[in-house]
């Protein structure tokens, strides 16, 4: 039982929970204050002071972030005195803060920005010295620009706490603190796995993906055969960048949109999650007969692939060798595709549109041969739509190309967080019971809790399986497994916090509701679909008989699989 | 008829300029005379400014030998082999002639030398001293009372930390003694304040009283943990306290089972700050001492509930603990019977500027600054007049001199007056300082220790400072002057922590009081110097010259780089032909 | 690798300061070889590593000169003539704060308060105090450290 007390806020007596704290209280009154600094999954600091209230007794404002409330306490939130004091502020952050607006990529889309205009800062007293810093885009991923860094550590808090990855942390002190990966070191050789947490959490344009735009709107120029590929988790989000409700489905939409503007081909990568499925079955299944190498982790998750190359390489064997689905419909697009229209692997473009910015790495690995040419993200994709007026609220729907665009439910559910799992399932335990199974709703691996876990019984077998999301989780699970206390079979990582639909390159914001909203979308076009397993997608087995042959066969391994190999850290 | 003691200052100041040879030469002097009298090193005896100081015991008084050289040992030890004065070393006060005895000299009269009593009398390093001063008798008596009656009266004696925020010591102790689980006990040395060297003097003339208090806290809260977070800068306090520690292990007053005491353990480590003055705040020193980067925490939770990994830890500073050693020994009425009833006990303070004496002295709560000054400080120094005094350091603010009579040294009063006790050091400035220059000094340090996480301090700090430069270079407006006002009130009502919310002190003390300085250095335009034909080329000014912007070949007409003048004056006092004019 | 949160309290191993202090100790300096050393024995990440070396004045990421000449700027210093003294410094030797002469030999550095107050101004090179310095004097003291002779501290 949570203990309940009476608090005053802006005059009004209220419910007040106890360990809750006054930003946490005011939320649920509807009242907004501003932040910075604050985010409710990550550890308060208290260092953008935006979010101070008056607080009766108290010497100081204080953080509302920060600041527990109290029985008795009397909160004034929205005075003329913390008006002034918001005001300052925010002269201070743009007194230290790279003001080309116009040029910048969050430019309309800046809480600094929004605060400013709000609170009417229409002079900056406080000008002197500012710190400059070198523009990184040494990564293949993520873009670092320091110098609209209001240093809120979002980042570093997500980096180190949510994904324990370490990459970057502060450095030097007072005025010259900076966020950055170790010295001697840049966001392409530091720990930096790629996941683009942090450019959702940035408040400003400190972070944002390495845009390829440019690059494709080159390729739409070059008279080359244009192909695109869409992740499953595009369709439930690509329309709020439109302005549409989150959680509205839009696959049609968006194939429409990238014909219009001239993609010749637009092919689904559900389909390759369908094939992941299907070889990654069949991997699990032998393993388990087997009882070797068990657990076993998913892959279609490059940051998770990263991670696991970098601090957990011994326990690299439990990996499943299967490439990500939009490796493999790469692989086959480059060869199979390729063959099947008569042209040349260099005369096809391929664009894939992910959620996810460390897919702008994954293309880049050189584990991987025939791979896509450019990585668009959700966002990146709305941007150029945009910039070449397609109306995309009112387009009609287009279904996807053959010979690859066909998918099944299972591949619909890859973009949220227990939906590999899901999806894997359905055909593993076909292949292991033999039969074809009517239950195929596995609501155990549902939802939006960090550890999920259920246990099957198949064939008079027991097989446990867990779903984790965030690299926090999947540190811990990799330490069990490490030291030999894991008690799963079958394992689903995914770096970012709800999945495919909480990527990094996907729109903003990423609260849980929105995630929930996201993740029903591609439960209903699972539900929309006639055929929901994966080995059941016709086109997926005319590939194995015309071209791939036997799933986990030579030819199969040569396109569709891949190796790892160990990366450094520090 | 003959003396019985010889001791020399060991204080940092003294032994800086050689006082180590003076020991060696008086010991070897005193040998070769035979003469039947121990030579002992102390702690600071405190009169600094007309250091090294040797002091000789006889005739039941003591003698004051200043300035001493090494080769001045022979005629020491004959003297007090005599039984007589040396004249020519003793001290001379301005108006009351050759003072010899410690207690005929003001800066000693005016004291009440109850923390610092043992400082400057014995030696630091020999436990023996330390108890045959009473030392440890304040933890035995503790020891046969209850932990909750320890707390009680330290309570009673209402000591309030002495690190600068005042708190109720006993309160702070029955807060800690409440919580489950292991306690941590810390003490705080990281003296960060520039000019003040109090915690320094005291860890290095008496560090036995500070394991001792420590040890009373460990009994009365239940720890069984405590770390000193010492400052690097202080390699010597690291020696007398790691001494101290070790000795009364071996005495069995630190360690396992303590006094006798079965189950009664306490360690105390030395942890070695790294050079941060944020760390002198509680939150950040925890930081530290968890091997992070000092960055203070929001507070609440406050230290007593979550503070070291978690534990409930009390911090007291390192005199704090040293007067609770005492209050114990002789009780809570020894300690109230000075001072005043809000701010009970004594006061250390650190006289540094331009007063005639500076160094460490110990005063009852109460005394007026008008004393401190004069009657202790023996006044300023050239025969100048007073402006100001600064208390509390970087964190503090400006007292006029016309208001030195009616502010007194305890919380109250300097609070009032619109300044803060801070850990008590005091600069006193005369009519030659500037106080925007003071500000500006004094900006310029907090601005560069800031730690950097919050906006209005890390921000903030840099632009106080920024303003405060334009306006010491006269490259100032009005609305500048109103917008650093403004921003110096903002910082101290947003920032994060104590550093951020009292660096603007001195900003806007100093802007309250010496409003007009500022105001003129924005009114007037920079006065420039120009150097005339009168030149005869001598080349004084340019080697006066602070920034090295005046150039000139010998018995040649000299020039002044404007663009590098800091219109400071000074080539203005010093040219022997008044050949420099001013244009304003 | 453990997980070692910068604002949570879980880390209770080795601490990283007194670490960084040894190897100052040894070194004169923090090499970047012994940094990357001490993260992976101490198995905590090289951000924290770095994050801690460069927020304290007492550790140094480059190697320093032959001796450090460092100037007490505390506030007896100040009003003493504590300027006076590290521009004379700056001339004889050739070098800014924070930064090491051409001939190698000095690394000059400001400090904060060295607790003499009342020796003001005071220097120290590498460790030995020069108390109540008049700027006539900076001249023959910096010329004993330049017949490269070790001076007894």
């Amino acid at each position: 039982m949570v203990k309940i007390f009476k608090a005053t806020i802006n005059g009004k007596e209220v419910n007040a929970k106890k360990g809750e704290t006054i930003i946490q209280l005011c939320k649920r009154q509807g009242i907004e204050i501003p932040h910075l600094c604050h985010d409710d999954k990550l550890h308060p600091i208290g260092a953008c002071r935006l979010c101070v209230v008056e607080v009766e007794g108290a010497r100081s404002l204080l953080s509302s972030c920060t600041t527990p409330i109290m029985p008795g306490m009397k909160v004034k939130t929205h005075t003329p005195k913390i008006l002034e004091a918001r005001r300052i502020n925010l002269e201070l952050l743009l007194a230290n803060h790279d003001l080309n607006c116009t040029i910048c990529v969050r430019n309309l889309d800046c809480k600094l920005q929004t605060y400013s205009k709000d609170m009417m800062v229409n002079k900056i007293r406080y000008e002197g010295d500012k710190r400059i810093s070198i523009v990184d885009e040494t990564s293949s991923s993520i873009r670092r620009d320091n110098n609209k860094c209001i240093l809120c550590e979002k980042c570093i808090r997500v980096c180190n706490e949510q994904q324990t990855v370490y990459a970057i942390g502060l450095q030097n002190r007072g005025f010259n603190t900076k966020v950055m990966p170790p010295q001697g070191k840049n966001m392409s050789t530091s720990n930096c796995i790629n996941c683009g947490q942090c450019v959702i959490a940035c408040p400003t344009g400190a972070l944002s993906e390495i845009s390829e735009i440019q690059p494709v709107i080159d390729a739409l120029n070059s008279g080359k055969i244009l192909v695109a590929q869409t992740a499953p988790s595009i369709r439930a989000t690509l329309g709020e960048c439109f302005g549409m409700p989150a959680g509205t489905p839009v696959t049609g939409k968006m194939v429409s949109a990238l014909k219009q503007i001239g993609f010749d081909y637009v092919f689904d990568t559900d389909l390759g999650a369908d094939l992941t499925i299907i070889e990654e079955a069949t991997e699990f299944v032998k393993r388990f007969k087997a009882n070797k190498n068990l657990p076993m982790i998913t892959t279609c998750c490059p940051a998770w692939v990263k991670f696991g190359e970098q601090f957990f390489f011994e326990e690299l064997g439990h990996m499943s060798s299967c490439r990500s689905p939009q490796a493999m419909l790469s692989s086959l697009v480059k060869t199979y595709f390729a063959k099947k229209i008569k042209k040349k692997p260099e005369d096809i473009i391929l664009v894939d549109i992910m959620p996810c910015t460390a897919k702008k790495y994954e293309i880049k690995r050189p584990e991987f041969t025939g791979e896509a040419d450019y990585v668009l993200t959700t966002v990146e994709i709305a941007k150029l739509l945009k910039q070449l007026n397609v109306d995309f609220v009112n387009l009609h729907n287009t279904d996807f190309d053959h010979p690859l665009g066909e998918s099944t439910g299972a591949g619909a559910i890859f973009g949220r967080t227990g939906g590999v799992m899901e999806a894997a399932i359905r055909t593993a335990a076909d292949f292991i019971s033999g039969k074809d199974l009517k239950e195929i709703e596995y609501k155990q691996v549902q939802g939006m809790d960090h550890v999920k876990e259920a246990t099957l019984k198949l064939a008079g077998k027991e097989i446990k399986i867990g779903v984790v999301h965030t690299l926090g989780e999947a540190r811990k699970i990799m330490e069990d497994i490490k030291a030999g206390t894991s008690p799963y079979h079958f394992i689903e990582i995914m770096a970012c916090y709800g999945g495919c639909i909480g990527g990094g390159g996907q729109p903003r914001p990423h609260d849980d509701i929105t995630l929930m909203k996201r993740a029903k979308a591609l439960n209903k076009e699972d539900k929309s679909k006639k055929i929901r397993k994966s080995h059941k997608n016709p086109t997926a087995l005319k590939l194995y008989k015309d071209y791939l042959g036997v799933p986990g066969g030579k030819k199969a391994h040569k396109l569709l699989h891949t190796y790892y190999t160990k990366k450094k850290h520090f | 008829m003959k003396a019985n003691k010889i001791t020399v200052c060991g204080g940092g100041s003294c032994r800086s300029q050689k006082s180590d040879s003076i020991f060696k030469n008086l010991k070897k002097e005193v040998k070769a005379a035979k003469l039947d009298v121990t030579v002992e090193h102390t702690g600071c005896h405190g009169m600094c400014e007309v250091g090294p100081l040797v002091v000789v015991g006889q005739n039941k008084k003591e003698i004051l030998y200043t300035k001493v050289t090494a080769e001045d040992a022979k005629d020491i030890v004959n003297s007090a082999k005599k039984g007589t004065i040396l004249k020519r070393l003793i001290f001379e006060h301005e108006e009351d002639g050759h003072q010899a005895y410690v207690e005929d000299i003001d800066f000693y009269k005016y004291q009440t030398r109850y923390v610092m009593r043992r400082t400057g009398q014995i030696d630091p390093y020999k436990i023996k001293h330390y108890l045959g001063t009473g030392g440890f008798e304040g933890l035995k008596l503790a020891l046969v009372m209850k932990p909750e009656e320890v707390i009680a009266m330290v309570k009673e004696s209402n000591l309030r930390g002495r690190g600068g925020a005042g708190f109720n010591t006993g309160m702070k102790w029955s807060f800690i003694a409440r919580e489950e689980g292991e306690r941590i006990l810390i003490a705080n040395a990281d003296e960060g304040d520039p000019g003040s060297f109090m915690d320094r003097t005291l860890m290095e003339g008496d560090p036995f009283a500070v394991i001792e208090g420590m040890t009373i806290a460990a009994w009365a809260v239940g720890s069984e943990k405590a770390h000193i977070y010492v400052r690097a800068e202080y390699p010597d306090s690291i020696k007398t306290l790691t001494n101290a520690i070790n000795e009364a292990k071996k005495e069995g007053f630190l360690g396992k089972n303590i006094c006798g005491i079965k189950g009664f353990n306490f360690d105390i480590e030395i942890f070695e700050g790294a050079g941060a003055f944020i760390c002198g705040e509680e939150t950040a020193l925890i930081s530290s001492l968890e091997g992070k980067r000092g960055m203070p925490r929001p507070k609440p939770p406050f230290p007593a509930q979550n503070g070291v990994y978690g534990k409930p830890t009390n911090i007291n500073n390192v005199k704090t603990y040293a007067y609770v050693s005492h209050i114990l020994r002789e009780g809570p009425e020894s300690f109230k019977q000075y001072g005043t009833e809000k701010s009970p006990g004594t006061a250390v303070l650190c006289l540094t500027g331009k007063i005639k004496h500076t160094g460490v002295v110990e005063v009852p709560m109460g005394i007026s600054l008008h004393d401190i000054v004069y009657k202790i400080g023996g006044g300023i120094r050239n025969n100048k007049k007073l402006k100001a005094v600064l208390t509390g350091g970087p964190s503090g603010g400006c007292i006029p001199a016309d208001k030195i009579k009616e502010v007194t040294v305890d919380y109250e009063s300097i609070t009032a007056a619109g300044s803060i006790m801070g850990s008590g050091g005091m600069l006193i400035l005369d009519e030659d300082d500037n106080m925007v220059e003071i500000a500006n000094f004094f900006v310029e340090f907090t601005k560069s220790e800031s730690c950097g996480k919050c906006t209005p301090c890390r921000e903030g700090t840099y632009r106080m400072y920024e303003l405060l430069q334009k306006i010491s270079k006269h490259k100032a407006k009005q609305e500048d002057l109103d917008n650093l006002k403004v921003l110096a009130k903002y910082i101290q009502e947003n920032s994060l922590c104590g550093l951020g919310q009292s660096a603007p002190n001195p900003v806007l003390t100093t802007i309250k009081h010496f409003g007009n300085e500022y105001d003129d250095k924005i009114k007037n335009k920079k006065p420039t110097y120009f150097i005339t034909e009168s030149c005869t080329g001598c080349g004084l000014c340019a080697k006066k010259c602070p920034v090295q912007c005046i150039s000139g070949k010998i018995k040649q007409q000299h020039t002044i780089d404007q663009s590098k003048c800091i219109h400071c004056g000074i080539c203005y006092k010093v040219c022997p032909t008044k050949a420099i004019i001013i244009e304003k | 690798m453990e997980g070692c949160s910068q604002n949570g309290s879980s880390c209770n191993k080795a601490n990283v300061v007194v670490e960084l202090q040894k190897i100052q100790e040894k070194h004169g300096y923090l090499p970047r070889a012994e940094l990357v050393k001490v993260s992976r024995r101490l198995k905590i990440p090289a951000v924290h590593i770095y994050g801690v070396a460069t927020f304290y004045s007492q550790f140094k990421l480059e190697q320093p000169a032959k001796y450090i000449i460092s100037v007490c700027e505390g506030t007896a210093c100040h009003v003493r003539g504590s300027v006076e003294l590290l521009n004379e410094i700056k001339k004889q030797a050739d070098i800014v704060p924070s930064e090491t002469s051409e001939d190698g030999l000095f690394t000059l550095e400001i400090v904060r308060c060295l607790g003499l107050c009342a020796s003001a101004p005071v220097m120290t090179v590498n460790g030995k105090i020069y108390s109540k310095v008049k700027k006539e004097e900076v001249k023959d003291i910096l010329a004993e450290y330049k017949k490269s002779k070790k001076v007894k501290a």
